[in-house]
């Protein structure tokens, strides 16, 4: 089971207490984007098998919306971060850098 | 290939079965083939096959990085039906459904397709409506369903409840030739007929790398080395992105798990298949008596092929209002499988920005019914360079144009 701390209160909050988001640091395309532009943010969503940044809501908790860091090829938790991060910290991308050496890096 | 029949195991019994062959052959690849197809699961392997049935073209392989089958193919609860909202879903799943009816004949293999009726509960006054719409919808398509009431509920599944406080059975949807067949042996003899025409099946080499030149495929690198090709289909799945990656093309899916569980064996007690939306739960027994279960998919990406514990709990939770007695029983098995979800929850059989690769994907959580009917179409598509009738409206770029075939909201959930 997916044990998330959340940034906010602090709890290490299991899977049943958290509801799901999918991909993080989405940028958001609207009217004046390109086709492609807007197929790629509605549908196109990154589907790495390995390291994934996405994002979570503690929703039987305080109720705010965090990103994680998380593997899908092992569902190792790498960390847990604010939602008002526009990137993953360098701290986390250096742990994960460190744990997986093959990671192509973020983007 | 020696034909299976009844003189066959008179023949055999008589020899202490010392003469059954192989059903496929394990050959090395070769250099070059006219079409290779990623992937040796169901859909590849229908693949395979009405290419060369239906179009003549055998030099062909299939290959498979783990065992043949052993991927979403021998991971499902065996679901047969066609009863979809959607014209284009309901003509190839349709297709499927009346291809497995004569599948065991022309395979010469069982596949022991039981088309032992299927119920679609309806559980909420807004399934009731969506469920009469989706008969109204079939009746044009040609598909045979038809509402039934709770009481004829009742009569087809004894062991229901209907009156349940939470999910009351309001009537049903029912498709009378829908049903189940042996997942594993749909691969199996779709396998043995393609290697009886020549093709080859590549077990454990898995695709490393796809390599082209000018926007056209080449070949593939594997674990075997590099194969050649004038064409690749790519047909695997839960790790479509990830081939897809390699042929330098994004696809618009996202790997979830979906699980599934059996429980200890049982006398007879239901011989139909019982699909349950409100709750993510569907039922059916097997051959063997267990009480096959499905159930819905996590809600984050994930390519371990186990799911959340907690969905099984919910799935199970809830069937037992409808299903009380199967409160007592202990359950077996329970495993996941990797499935490939589109944004509107449709499949894609499609060309690719590569001129000869070609794609089928997409299939979600409702694969397994659709083998013959997406083997059809592929095959169709990789013979002539362009999707026929079946396939046309299933292309990668319907994202873009806004072209959906929108089955996530037709379907309610499981699909």
């Amino acid at each position: 089971m997916l044990v998330l701390e959340c940034p906010y209160c602090g709890v290490k909050a299991e899977e049943t207490e958290l509801s799901p988001g999918y991909e993080a640091h989405l940028k958001r395309f609207g009217p004046g984007s390109s086709d492609e532009e807007f197929e790629s943010y509605m549908f196109a969503r990154k589907n790495p098998k390995g390291v994934h940044f996405e994002r979570w809501r503690h929703v039987y908790g305080c109720g705010k919306w965090f990103l994680a860091a998380r593997c899908t090829a092992t569902l190792e938790v790498f960390g847990t971060y604010p939602a008002q991060s526009s990137e993953p910290p360098a701290d986390l991308v250096a742990k994960i850098k460190a744990k997986r050496p093959d990671w192509k890096g973020y983007k | 290939m020696k034909r299976y029949s009844v003189f066959a195991i008179a023949r055999e019994a008589m020899r202490h079965h010392t003469g059954w062959e192989r059903a496929w052959r394990s050959p090395e690849p070769k250099k070059q083939y006219d079409v290779v197809i990623v992937g040796a699961g169901g859909h590849g392997l229908a693949t395979a096959y009405y290419l060369g049935k239906n179009f003549g073209i055998t030099n062909v392989a299939v290959i498979e990085k783990g065992w043949l089958g052993g991927g979403n193919t021998g991971r499902n609860t065996t679901i047969i039906r066609s009863n979809y909202l959607q014209d284009p879903s309901a003509a190839i799943y349709e297709k499927a459904r009346s291809l497995y009816e004569t599948l065991s004949q022309d395979l010469n293999y069982n596949v022991m397709f039981s088309p032992r009726g299927l119920l679609m509960l309806a559980q909420t006054h807004h399934e009731v409506r969506g469920y009469l719409r989706t008969v109204h919808a079939n009746a044009l398509q040609g598909v045979a369903t038809e509402w039934i009431e709770p009481a004829r509920v009742k009569e087809l599944v004894p062991i229901i409840n209907i009156d349940g406080p939470r999910y009351p059975v309001l009537g049903a949807l029912y498709q009378a030739r829908g049903g189940t067949a042996r997942h594993d042996a749909v691969a199996w003899g779709y396998a043995r007929a393609c290697s009886a025409m020549g093709m080859d099946i590549i077990q454990q080499c898995e695709v490393k790398g796809v390599r082209s030149e000018g926007g056209a495929v080449t070949g593939v690198d594997t674990t075997k080395g590099f194969i050649g090709t004038k064409k690749l289909g790519i047909v695997v799945a839960g790790h479509s992105g990830q081939v897809a990656d390699m042929a330098g093309f994004r696809l618009p899916v996202e790997a979830v798990a979906l699980q599934a569980l059996v429980s200890e064996p049982i006398k007879p007690c239901m011989d139909v298949v019982v699909m349950a939306n409100t709750v993510h739960g569907y039922m059916s027994q097997s051959d063997k008596g267990e009480m096959v279960i499905g159930g819905g998919t996590d809600g984050f990406n994930n390519f371990t092929q186990r799911g959340s514990f907690h969905h099984i709990e919910e799935t199970l939770r809830a069937l037992i209002e409808t299903f009380p007695m199967i409160s007592r029983l202990k359950m077996l098995r329970q495993w996941g499988g990797i499935v490939d979800m589109t944004g509107d929850r449709s499949p894609i059989i499609s060309k690719t920005p590569l001129g000869n690769c070609f794609i089928n994907c997409g299939w979600g959580t409702g694969g397994f019914k659709a083998i013959p009917g997406s083997g059809w179409a592929m095959a169709e598509l990789m013979a002539k360079g362009e999707p026929g009738a079946l396939a046309k409206d299933f292309s990668m770029w319907r994202f873009k144009e806004g072209q959906f075939i929108d089955e996530s909201v037709a379907a309610g959930v499981a699909h």
